[in-house]
């Protein structure tokens, strides 16, 4: 299915959709480590290790 | 929305979130070597390994000679220059494993056979330091010494059919027979051996009398190393992936 | 609950005798009896305990019945097998340096034992590191007892039964050659058994967890217990000769046999030594610094950045060999953007200490920690580096090579480990404190300088052998012969060899500290000045 596709189209993918894709992927991640809501949040969770005992 | 508290809060769903983001790489990568047809070049001449050769490989990675010696020549003017021609994937199509190697504290061995005599080698892997001073390869007195063991090398033939090698019925039936006349030059199945892998050397590799010996197996895989590919007929440029 | 221990005990039992009796050869058969020894051992351990799973090291009324036992054996184990772990692999440098000490015996030549080096350190010590540090993480952060009766048991002796299968396999000749895979695939088959417990053991005790937030030292070490797990099961997928014999071929061949290797080999690196411990620094480092990790965020872009880009990164270990170019274009673009997530998570565990670095003077655990850290964003410097395909040309096949993977496993797995072992240790056993704190000075000392030495030695043999290799004269004619480069590189080995006997030193230092707060001995020597009786705690620069 994919025989007929030679290195420089497959490159040209990757370097246009693939980049695409994961600048997207990692822009979801951003966003979502970065809202303002969730601070306080993770602030209570970064403060876990020091809950037990 | 996507909500990643969900994920944090219920650790089957990161699991999966886990195994999807782990898995797209080795899918994307690797699949395709498998039904590319451009992966693997067509070359003239790679048969499967004798039955001697396949014991003697056996004995290769017993002694994980892979850890020192890589069995890849890269396309460098001073690889090819030291080494001969850069290797093919083809040449390694029926090797289960691969052993490719991923240091050379000793030479690449890649195409080995045909360069030294059977008498250098055994010489060599009995005491590396009479003959390359310089070296520090351990010493394998004990090859020689070792009566091969082949009786089920009828077995090992069917399993390497199983997983893709081309062995015929004929191959796995005569497999006995085929190692032990690889080891006789002059005994009467020689030629129906090389009939059935043709090129192959049938000698006396250890120079010991009597029966097969480890060191005749390990000399006759080395000496058939990167020796099957018929170069004159490949041509690099239609191989270009 | 004991009839449960029984029954799998019994079948193990039974398996083992009648492997050993079918046996086609005789490692089928020493592992055969060795597998029926340890259910038989098994049985009477569990008698012997009569019910006693591991209680907390300090029983308080109301508190959590931590499963702590099982943290002891951990640290016992860890330190057991590093000790033997580092020794094995100083043999191997001098056998480099010194031929005639592979005795020219079938047992004792390097082929044999260099496997057993590497799983040794990275599956034996690490291995146990990473069970002890995730068994007492999850049991801390989720505030629950391990999950499981005696199932966390049969992970850590089950485990120790891999290594000792796979140990006498390599010394008796029975490998599948795939580096850091090398064992056979009854071996693999039992690995995978014990891994899917651990597994169901670790999910257990986060499903007890009294917290709705997963911490996210737990998040590395889920990363690294699963993507191991597929990593395992497809690279050793193999046909055996025979159920009765030692000796597979493996399913796939050459090239495809190829990449499958290193895309596991290269997450071996990846989730083994590299997520798992930041699982450790994520919780062991903020614990030691009394203070909460730098950026929680910068943690959760981290993980996933990291577990996504890693797992691409594989071909770059065949570089110009027969893979198409396609695939190792790829690997390399995906280990030079690697550099970032990996740098992301040093920052986030060095600044975990910003505002406490005065502590570095006055804690030598905290010490180790932190150049634990150091090393891992200097390891992973170097090898988006040297994944690039021009240097690659050039490192590949030499020393360089193993100078960068001993940057990393000596001074990132190793010092992170012994860190986490050096504040488990008085607080498993329930000690006032550690026997020696100056000893774990002498240790830091020790493995500093061994490390050092080490890879500067490997960074200089391994590009001038790059180099001669590659080097034409005048006439055109390539300049060196292959023993001549042998023959260059003789001090290097030395010096390399001199940096492991220090190194060895240093783990042998820290038995005896391990040993003597197991005791409950304490060491009479001078206090380090503790921070607290320091005026306000101001920056130290």
């Amino acid at each position: 299915m994919f025989d007929n596709v030679t290195f420089e189209e497959a490159a040209m993918f990757a370097e246009t959709w693939g980049l695409v894709y994961l600048a997207v992927m990692f822009a979801a991640v951003l966003i979502y480590a970065l809202r303002p809501s969730a601070k306080k949040k993770f602030q209570d969770a970064a403060q876990i290790p020091f809950k037990e005992d | 929305m996507f909500d990643h508290g969900k994920l944090e809060k219920n650790s089957i769903l990161m699991l999966v979130g886990i195994l999807i983001v782990v898995s797209i790489g080795g899918l994307v990568e690797i699949a395709p070597l498998f039904y590319l047809e451009s992966t693997i070049e067509k070359v003239k001449g790679m048969r499967p390994y004798t039955p001697l050769e396949l014991a003697g490989r056996n004995i290769y990675i017993r002694e994980g000679c892979y850890n020192c010696h890589s069995q890849m020549v890269r396309p460098f003017r001073d690889e090819v220059e030291r080494y001969g021609h850069y290797s093919l994937a083809a040449e390694s199509m029926y090797d289960h494993p691969f052993q490719w190697g991923s240091k050379r504290t000793g030479p690449d061995l890649a195409r080995v056979g045909g360069k030294y005599s059977d008498e250098w080698h055994s010489t060599h892997l009995i005491d590396p330091r009479s003959l390359v001073p310089e070296s520090v390869m351990p010493g394998y007195p004990f090859l020689a010494k070792t009566p091969l063991k082949y009786t089920d090398i009828a077995k090992h033939l069917e399993t390497n059919r199983m997983v893709g090698v081309p062995y015929d019925d004929a191959m796995i039936e005569a497999a006995k027979a085929d190692l032990e006349a690889q080891v006789n030059p002059d005994a009467d199945g020689v030629e129906a051996m090389q009939e059935r892998y043709p090129g192959a050397q049938a000698r006396n590799f250890d120079g010991q009398p009597g029966k097969p010996t480890e060191m005749d197996a390990l000399i006759s895989y080395l000496q058939v190393l990167g020796t099957m590919v018929d170069f004159s007929s490949y041509k690099a440029e239609e191989n270009y992936r | 609950m004991n009839f449960l221990a029984y029954l799998p005990l019994g079948l193990a039992g039974l398996l083992g005798l009648s492997l050993a009796a079918g046996a086609a050869d005789t490692p089928m058969y020493a592992h055969g009896l060795l597998l029926f020894g340890f259910a038989v051992a098994g049985v009477f351990w569990v008698i012997s305990r009569d019910g006693d799973m591991g209680g907390p090291a300090v029983v308080r009324e109301g508190g959590i019945n931590y499963n702590d036992a099982i943290i002891r054996a951990g640290v016992v184990a860890s330190t057991f097998w590093g000790v033997v772990g580092f020794t094995v692999g100083l043999v191997i440098a001098l056998q480099l340096a010194f031929p005639v000490l592979n005795f020219d015996l079938p047992w004792t030549n390097f082929g044999r034992l260099r496997p057993l080096h590497t799983s040794a350190v990275i599956f034996a010590f690490g291995g146990n590191v990473l069970m002890m540090t995730s068994f007492h993480v999850v049991q801390r952060t989720c505030q629950a007892r391990l999950a499981g009766g005696w199932a966390p048991w049969f992970v850590f002796w089950g485990h120790q039964l891999f290594l000792l299968m796979a140990a006498t396999g390599y010394v008796t000749g029975v490998t599948q050659s795939k580096e850091y895979a090398e064992p056979e695939w009854y071996v693999d088959l039992w690995l995978t058994v014990v891994w899917v417990v651990y597994l169901l053991v670790f999910l257990g005790t986060l499903w007890r967890r009294k917290e709705p937030h997963i911490y996210v030292a737990n998040w590395f070490y889920l990363a690294f217990i699963v993507t191991i797990a597929m990593l395992h099961i497809v690279n050793n997928l193999a046909v055996p000769v025979d159920l009765t014999s030692s000796k597979s071929y493996s399913l796939f061949s050459g090239v495809q046999d190829a990449l499958t290797q290193w895309w596991y080999g290269h997450n071996a690196v990846g989730f083994f030594l590299t997520a798992g411990f930041l699982g450790i620094m994520y919780y062991y480092v903020p614990k030691q610094a009394e203070r909460p990790v730098y950026s929680y965020r910068l943690s959760i872009v981290h993980f996933w950045s990291l577990i996504f880009l890693y797992i691409w990164a594989g071909p770059h270990h065949l570089h110009y060999t027969a893979l198409p170019d396609w695939a190792q274009t790829l690997g390399m673009t995906f280990s030079i953007m690697l550099w970032m997530p990996s740098w992301g998570g040093m920052i986030n565990g060095l600044m975990t200490l910003s505002g406490a670095w005065d502590k570095l003077r006055t804690d030598p655990i905290l010490r180790l920690l932190a150049i634990s850290v150091a090393f891992y964003g200097m390891s992973t410097f170097e090898g988006p580096l040297m994944s690039i395909k021009a240097v690659n040309g050039l490192s590949h096949y030499t020393d360089w090579t193993i100078g960068h993977v001993h940057s990393g496993a000596l001074g990132w797995v190793g010092m992170v480990s012994f860190g986490a072992i050096y504040f488990l240790a008085p607080r498993m056993w329930a000690r006032e404190r550690l026997y020696s704190l100056r000893l774990v000075s002498v240790h830091f000392w020790l493995a500093t300088v061994g490390i050092v030495l080490y890879a500067a030695a490997m960074w200089v043999s391994g590009i001038m052998q790059g180099l001669m290799w590659r080097a034409y004269d005048a006439l055109g004619f390539l300049e060196y012969s292959f023993a001549e480069t042998v023959e260059a590189m003789h001090p290097f080995y030395v010096i390399r060899a001199l940096g492991g006997v220090l190194y060895v030193l240093g783990g042998l230092v820290m038995a005896w500290n391990v040993y003597k707060t197991a005791r409950g001995d304490l060491r009479d020597e001078r206090p380090y000045e503790t921070s607290s009786a320091a005026p306000a705690a101001a920056p130290a620069e």
